[in-house]
């Protein structure tokens, strides 16, 4: 909403500053985006008369002027080609040293043709006032030579905006806006309440409401014909106040309308008599009509959408746009003016539907004031008699202007309750009445009836509100919200505490955490899984954020690929976030995933002194998911691991960890190189997913005793075992087996060599181990460790089929 | 006895000139092994008369203990000789570069470190953190917050949504954390203290716009909880966030369906440099927006809005991190650049704590 100082002044009686009245405004509820003060700009801008003009020796198109500046010294001689250029005329003059903004010059001495020129004659468009530039300004022969041109011409009226916010459709009009700062103590209101004018006769245009059945949405309408006008330019006062706030004056009936939609927040319609054919039918649209606008556009119509019609067909989108055939030109001598009330709901649907912002839309949709529908014709009706004479009829009503009668029971106490703020009956009462409130009745509760104008004010919360901007928010004290306890227990959930710790744990191993977008394309869900249509947005912002994400390994291999691409191949990349497995919140879950690419292993990437890190492998991924796993408090110690895992994995490289035989915790493995292809992914790319929400919760303790620490002073013994298997044999089932064999001397065993070649059998494999004996009561004779070898060698031949290697 | 002395003086000369330890283990077995000179004279000892072994004894043993002595103190001389000659082999360029350490090399994005942050400041003052999903409902996401419908103000929100379903109901993703106080308030009996960090969506995508961000709301809700209140949690919260002792606030009334007043709140900054430095200088900065929850909303909730009152507030996660760690474009936040990363994350095991301070 654009307004200017001097417009506000019409409704608003004032002395103060224009940084008084931006500073209250912004205070008040109405902020302040921009004051912009186009004099400022035009300041160096003088009035100058053309005292000669000749044709300049060496240029066909120049003229050589001498000009008076006004200013008693000598008159100057500047060379200049606008086609109007003669003398005579009083225009605008800028001289050397003046920056001009239009044409983004600051103005020295030139010489033109071998002509010197001391300044020049300025067109519109070269002060920016308009695109104007087929010559220079010309003011006529009354202008004051050597005043300032920004102040003769008015524009040293600041121009105030405010973004208003959709609940305050009364400051849509200067003169709400003015409310406010008479309220707040700024100024006398001035209460420039319309004139009824007296009509001659009935308005002969008949406006029928016709909806049916449907639901109606067109409370009333309001129109009168004034005949005999002669429609012109509108005046100038008038026309500088609409440029001012950026609208273009177009004659004087189009800019009374304008004028009264800024001034009072009521848009209003003006059509030329003359062109309407028959009744004006208010009515939903029909499919397959259409409407030539103002604006220039064809716009079809549907039964969504509210139009005015007549014999010749739809004349207007009711409440946002006149048609172009009915609209007023400078020949309109009889004029129709509409004032009428609209179901702010459907105008809003309209406007998005159709895709038009106006003016009107922009009143009706947050709802403009009934009672002022019939005084807007007033209004308007004295502008155009006052402008264009011209003779009124009676002004008719279709419909009838609802009532906003409505009375909220208001403790005044209320307003500490909400606030803390202590302020006097009296003075609750004073800001509701100078707000145009009417508070009636006695006691600590009275009654409060919001004006018409106030649709937003419903219930003691808002009127709260309305006491406390004008009283001053800045008049709150800040009071300690008083702690609940004294000290804070625990705040973050199980999984938020997950979270955390995944994150910490897998940055420490050198990942860098990214956030990707959540959604990922169509090509990428339908790879991982996802791409169902339940998870598709409706109106993607583009093709490839369009589906949620069922995976965050696409994202985060693609934010690798973009680094590569970038020149920095070897990048590990992690991400804790939510994926989508449906629409429902427990579809919701959170992963934490990472991807590590190329060399970029957890001791380092790339080449070194020290030795080169090796591409990473699917054991980089498992180590990731495990230590993650580990952080987040999984019992890792039973994890089973599965050389199962989904289709976008190396089927060969790739598992999965479990929680017995069904619970999956984690997926590991390096990325299939199918998928990698699809997705324009190249590079070795080693990925895992964490399921954090998966993971059950530890039972919960009654204390958080360790309990007793138990060491043995006894040695522990080692013995080395290689065992022949199958290929297919698998680590952990040796592990297990020679684990197994001795639960209660056996306590750890690692595998250190797996070996293939000369001396094992093609198609199989030694795996040798370490297995830890851990006496507890005396000393192991060596008959007693022979015997558990012995019960190693068993248990693995038996699980695994393995012999002791000779 | 010039016989005993030339035998000295040949032993200590070869004692003095062995280079290696095995050298004088030479020179040691030749003068005092089985067969060596020295032990020869000893083995003579016995065939002499008592006077002459009264004599000879302690010549020779003399002879025997100097020789020993001069025999240690070279193998100590070669010893230490010969370990400098290794210390010296095994000398190496201690400037070699390092590989970085994995816990120096890793990074925490921003936002979590934030959230982390938030949650520190918040959790001291009785806050706990609470969370709902991204895919909501239109009415949890609007409705239930008295978005009335068609308003203008749900146009303000540039919604993304799901495709409709089979009953005409569609999905949407939320556009603010607000429905989490609706769920909040719908599960949990009052007086109710939590922030809710989360990831919002609108479909807007420019210079200072992403489709995706992150924003914390906040909501108290009790018996007696007013602006007041909400004043003094905000200034505490942006003095701690920002690591400043004074801050200048600003609070303006403005607009939002859920609250009733509504206030948007800014602060006190300079900008007259190339960054934003929070709490000095005289412009003024939007932050948030907050007000008291309104009536609609609490009753929506199944709560009495006579008898129980509270207020909300919510800002923007990115934004804030922004400001505070003067990072210009919000866009590079979702682009994982891992230099951009390297630059404005922060190190794994700088987990933000009131007592240790949020931020070196």
């Amino acid at each position: 909403m654009k307004f200017t100082l001097s417009w506000l002044k019409e409704h608003l009686e004032t002395d103060a500053s224009l940084d008084e009245i931006v500073e209250t405004l912004t205070r008040v509820g109405l902020e302040v985006e921009d004051v912009a003060s186009p004099a400022d700009r035009l300041k160096p801008f003088t009035i100058a008369r053309v005292v000669d003009a000749r044709q300049h020796p060496n240029a066909d198109r120049l003229k050589v002027l001498t000009v008076d500046a006004g200013n008693g010294e000598a008159p100057l001689q500047i060379v200049c080609g606008a086609p109007n250029a003669r003398a005579g005329l009083v225009g605008v003059l800028a001289r050397p040293g003046d920056y001009v903004p239009g044409i983004d010059v600051t103005l020295s001495v030139g010489k033109i043709r071998d002509v010197e020129s001391f300044g020049m004659m300025c067109s519109e468009r070269e002060l920016e006032l308009s695109d104007s530039h087929d010559g220079i300004i010309d003011l006529g022969p009354d202008a004051p030579v050597g005043a300032s041109y920004a102040q003769w011409a008015g524009l040293d009226d600041p121009v105030i905006e405010i973004g208003l916010t959709p609940n305050r459709p009364d400051c849509t009009g200067v003169a709400g806006i003015a409310r406010d700062l008479a309220a707040v103590g700024l100024g006398k209101l001035k209460e420039n309440r319309p004139a009824q004018i007296a009509g001659e006769g009935p308005c002969p245009v008949t406006v029928r409401l016709e909806f049916g059945d449907t639901p109606p949405l067109c409370p009333a309408f309001a129109l009168r014909l004034v005949r005999g006008v002669r429609n012109g330019p509108s005046p100038d006062w008038m026309q500088k106040r609409l440029k001012a706030i950026g609208l273009r004056p177009i004659n004087a009936l189009v800019d009374i309308t304008n004028y009264v939609t800024f001034d009072r927040g009521r848009p209003l319609h003006v059509f030329d008599a003359a062109k309407v054919k028959g009744d004006l039918v208010v009515r939903r649209g029909r499919e397959g009509e259409e409407l030539l606008a103002l604006d220039g556009r064809t716009y079809k119509v549907d039964e969504t959408i509210c139009v005015i019609s007549d014999e010749n067909g739809l004349e207007s989108l009711a409440g946002i746009m006149g048609g172009e055939l009915s609209g007023c030109t400078e020949e309109t001598t009889d004029v129709l003016i509409e004032s009428a009330l609209w179901d702010d709901t459907n105008i809003a649907r309209t406007g998005r539907k159709l895709g038009i912002s106006t003016d009107a839309r922009y009143r009706f949709e947050r709802g403009v004031d009934p009672a002022f529908c019939v005084p807007g014709v007033e209004l308007a009706t004295g502008l155009v008699m006052d402008m264009c004479g011209g003779t009124p009829s009676e002004i008719s009503v279709a419909g009838k202007v609802p009532e906003t009668d409505r009375s909220i029971d208001f403790p005044f106490s209320e307003v500490k309750r909400l606030t803390g703020l202590s302020v006097s009956d009296a003075e609750i009462k004073g800001v509701l009445t100078r707000l145009g409130f009417w508070v009636t009745g006695s006691g600590g509760t009275v009654k409060v009836a919001p004006p018409s104008w106030r649709p937003d004010v419903h219930g003691k919360a808002d009127l709260v509100e309305e006491v406390v901007r004008i009283v001053g928010l800045d008049k709150v004290v800040s009071t300690p919200l008083p702690r609940l306890e004294s000290v804070s227990g625990r705040v973050l959930t199980p999984g938020q505490t997950r979270r955390s710790q995944a994150r910490r744990a897998l940055a420490v191993r050198g990942m860098k955490e990214a956030v990707t977008w959540s959604f990922i394309s169509r090509a990428q869900a339908e790879a991982f899984g996802g791409g169902t249509r339940l998870l598709e947005l409706a109106n993607p912002i583009s093709a490839d954020m369009s589906d949620m994400r069922p995976s965050l390994v696409p994202g985060l291999a693609a934010a690798a690929q973009r680094n590569a691409d970038r020149g920095y191949a070897d990048v590990a990349l992690f991400e804790v976030g939510q994926v989508f497995a449906d629409d429902t919140p427990q579809g919701q879950s959170m992963v934490a995933a990472g991807v590590r690419r190329g060399t970029a292993g957890m001791t380092g990437s790339d080449r070194h002194w020290s030795g080169n890190a090796p591409q990473v492998d699917v054991f980089d991924a498992r180590a990731d998911a495990e230590a993650a796993l580990a952080a987040i408090g999984a019992p890792v110690d039973k994890l089973m691991v599965f050389a199962e895992a989904p289709s976008w994995l190396h089927p060969g490289r790739s598992g999965e960890l479990r929680l017995g035989p069904k619970t999956v915790l984690a997926r590991f493995g390096e990325l299939h190189p199918r998928v990698a292809r699809a997705l324009d992914l190249d590079g070795r790319l080693a990925v895992f997913e964490v399921y954090l929400d998966a993971v059950p919760q530890p039972k919960a303790k009654a204390g958080r005793s360790k309990g007793a620490f138990e060491a043995s002073d006894l040695m522990p013994v080692r013995r080395d075992f290689a065992f022949v298997v199958d290929e297919a044999v698998t680590a952990d089932r040796l592990i297990k087996a020679a684990r197994g064999a001795d639960k209660a001397l056996i306590v750890d065993v690692t595998l250190f060599d797996v070996y293939r070649g000369a001396g094992v059998a093609e198609g199989a494999k030694s795996m040798a181990i370490d297995v830890t004996l851990q006496p507890r009561q005396r000393t192991l004779t060596e008959e007693e460790i022979d015997a558990v070898g012995a019960r190693i060698r068993a248990a693995v031949e038996k699980a695994t089929g393995g012999t002791l290697r000779g | 006895m010039s016989e005993l002395q030339s035998l000295e003086t040949a032993i200590l000369a070869a004692v003095a000139a062995a280079s290696s330890e095995a050298e004088l283990e030479e020179v040691r077995v030749a003068a005092l092994g089985k067969k060596g000179s020295v032990s020869e004279k000893l083995k003579t000892l016995g065939a002499l008369s008592p006077e002459e072994r009264r004599e000879m004894g302690p010549a020779i043993n003399g002879l025997k203990t100097r020789v020993t002595d001069a025999l240690a103190a070279r193998r100590d001389i070669l010893q230490e000789a010969a370990l400098d000659a290794r210390l010296q082999s095994e000398r190496v360029d201690v400037t070699l570069p390092l590989r970085a350490a994995p816990a120096e090399a890793g990074r925490i994005h921003p936002v979590s470190q934030v959230v982390d942050e938030l949650t520190a400041i918040f959790a001291d003052m009785g806050f706990s953190i609470a969370e709902g999903p991204d895919i909501e409902t239109d009415h949890l996401n609007f409705t239930q917050l008295n978005f009335p419908p068609d308003h203008p103000a749900r146009e303000m929100h540039d919604t993304f949504f799901l495709h409709p379903k089979e009953d005409g109901e569609r999905m949407l993703l939320r556009t603010h954390t607000s429905p989490v106080q609706v769920r909040t308030m719908m599960s949990q009996e009052p007086p109710i203290r939590v922030i809710t960090p989360g990831r919002t969506y609108r479909c807007d995508s420019d210079q200072t716009h992403t489709p995706m961000f992150h924003q914390v709301e906040g909501l108290v809700i009790d018996k007696g909880s007013h602006i007041g209140h909400l004043k003094w949690i905000l200034e505490e919260f942006c003095k701690a966030f920002f690591e400043v002792d004074e801050i200048k606030m600003r609070f303006r009334p403005s607009f939002f369906p859920f609250t009733e007043p509504s206030m948007e709140v800014d602060i006190g900054c300079d900008r007259s440099g190339n960054e934003v430095k929070i709490g000095e200088g005289n412009d003024w900065l939007e932050i948030l927006g907050c007000g008291m929850v309104h009536p609609n909303v609490i009753r929506n909730c199944g709560l009495d809005p006579d008898v129980y009152q509270g207020f909300a507030w919510g800002m923007g996660i990115d934004r804030i991190a922004m400001l505070k760690y003067g990072m210009p474009d919000l866009r590079a936040f979702f682009d994982a650049d891992i230099r951009w990363i390297e630059h404005y994350g922060f190190r794994p095991l700088d987990l933000p704590t009131l007592f240790g301070g949020l931020s070196r």
